[in-house]
């Protein structure tokens, strides 16, 4: 992986994104390892994002690298009408390596197309976010002991969700059989439907989180939000029944893990928080990690 | 022959030069933006809604003194997959051929989602051409991933 950019969740097979988490566990055994202490890296950011920033300045930092950016567009020279093509080429000569998130789709690509340095995609608009995907897998094997053949329900926006069609497209190559729970408006659109049909395995769609809780491994909440219905009155309708309480989870298998891409409004009731099949704010550590697995294997350290 | 000669003469024959046969009427005009006939200096003629025997009605195109590269022609066979091109020397068919579906395209077609990167700066498009599962032609963009289907398709 030296020298390359992630992008989209396409761009890695399914043996790179082993690899990437195999190191990631390493890193989770030893977190604080100064191997970028030559190094800076770009974080640049478009649009603010604190979660993702910090994720990854947290990993850059553990591994002593300087960390150049910005922490949105306004204080930038973007703000002053530079292209972003200008942007990335200048900043390309301060850095070794740019970690950007920007509100257009496509605009990672582009600038990895100009860059002339690796590029690390953190959310371009509503297309890719694929760290997310890596620590969601890596959240997935680390609770499960392997990503083969797992049963995972997405609760919530399978519409809209970027992480969850990323990890539904991730996980076609694992053999997992998915448990789609959205209301009517918000079902998983069907270019995503086409790449689990490829791969010749199965989803299964229902309107309830009870009617599949009990028979999964890993319970992929989501965040619904008011302004994705046209009608108002629906929202209403339906918002109680994509809440995660305790209650619903008595019967589900002891190995069961609940993971959400965070921030959580109201979706998962605080009480579950000390359920110990709770796992969503392990999961944003896993994040850091992951970061830095793959920070690492990029330049050329692991 | 006689009858298909007089067929062809319906607009102007060419002594040298291109005629592209058999495209939709409804796309014989975009068909010309692509092939950017509408600034060429050379002869163009062309005539839409005539009868066809196989199609029902067709657009044809004829341009003189003009020979496409196979890249440049298969440009339209986005909008105009049935159509057939007939390179004439000398009034004569020295070559004729279907036109094939391009697997790449790059720069002439506009990304349908107002959000991707190519519609807010001077990116050039780049798409990969593809069949669905109901034969339709869809384009996907190589930027922001996403897919333009037929009726959406609009050309620089």
């Amino acid at each position: 992986m030296k020298n390359r950019s992630l992008i989209s969740i396409n761009d890695f097979s399914k043996e790179e994104y082993i690899k990437i988490l195999d190191i990631a566990e390493d890193f989770e055994k030893n977190p604080r390892q100064k191997i970028l202490e030559n190094h800076v890296i770009a974080t640049l950011f478009f649009e603010p994002s604190t979660r993702t920033r910090l994720s990854f300045e947290s990993a850059i930092s553990q591994l002593g690298g300087k960390i150049i950016g910005f922490t949105d567009a306004a204080s930038s020279s973007v703000s002053k009408g530079e292209t972003l093509m200008d942007t990335i080429k200048t900043v390309a000569n301060y850095s070794d390596l740019i970690v950007m998130r920007h509100p257009l789709d496509g605009s990672a690509r582009w600038a990895s197309e100009v860059a002339g340095i690796p590029i690390i995609n953190a959310g371009d608009g509503a297309n890719q976010h694929p760290t997310q995907c890596l620590l969601d897998l890596y959240s997935i094997r680390k609770t499960q002991g392997t990503l083969e053949n797992i049963h995972i329900a997405f609760v919530g926006d399978l519409k809209y969700g970027r992480t969850v069609h990323s990890l539904v497209i991730a996980l076609t190559q694992f053999n997992a059989t998915f448990h789609l729970v959205s209301p009517e408006e918000l079902k998983l659109p069907s270019a995503i439907k086409k790449y689990i049909k490829d791969a010749g395995l199965n989803y299964h769609q229902y309107t309830s989180i009870e009617a599949i809780v009990d028979q999964v491994d890993i319970l992929y909440m989501t965040r619904i939000q008011k302004e994705r219905f046209a009608d108002p009155m629906e929202y209403e309708r339906v918002k109680n029944s994509y809440i995660l309480k305790n209650e619903m989870l008595e019967n589900s298998k002891p190995s069961m893990r609940i993971l959400h891409p965070l921030p959580r409004v109201n979706e998962i009731e605080e009480a579950v928080d000390k359920n110990p099949k709770a796992y969503y704010f392990q999961q944003a550590k896993n994040g850091v990690y992951v970061r830095e697995a793959l920070i690492a294997s990029i330049l050329g350290y692991k | 022959m006689e009858n298909s000669l007089r067929k062809e003469l319906k607009v102007a024959a060419i002594e040298n030069g291109t005629v592209i046969d058999h495209i939709p009427s409804n796309k014989l005009f975009t068909a010309i933006r692509i092939l950017k006939l509408d600034t060429s200096s050379n002869p163009v003629y062309f005539g839409t809604n005539m009868s066809s025997k196989k199609y029902g009605s067709k657009g044809i195109i004829k341009i003189g003194d003009r020979y496409f590269g196979r890249d440049e022609i298969n440009k339209i066979a986005l909008v105009a997959p049935t159509a057939t091109l007939i390179e004439i020397k000398n009034y004569k068919v020295t070559n004729k051929y279907k036109l094939e579906i391009p697997k790449e395209i790059q720069s002439f077609a506009k990304c349908f989602n107002p959000k991707c990167i190519t519609n807010h700066q001077a990116v050039p498009t780049k798409f990969k051409v593809f069949t669905d599962e109901k034969g339709l032609i869809k384009l996907h963009c190589h930027y922001c991933e996403k897919t333009t289907s037929q009726e959406n398709m609009v050309f620089n």
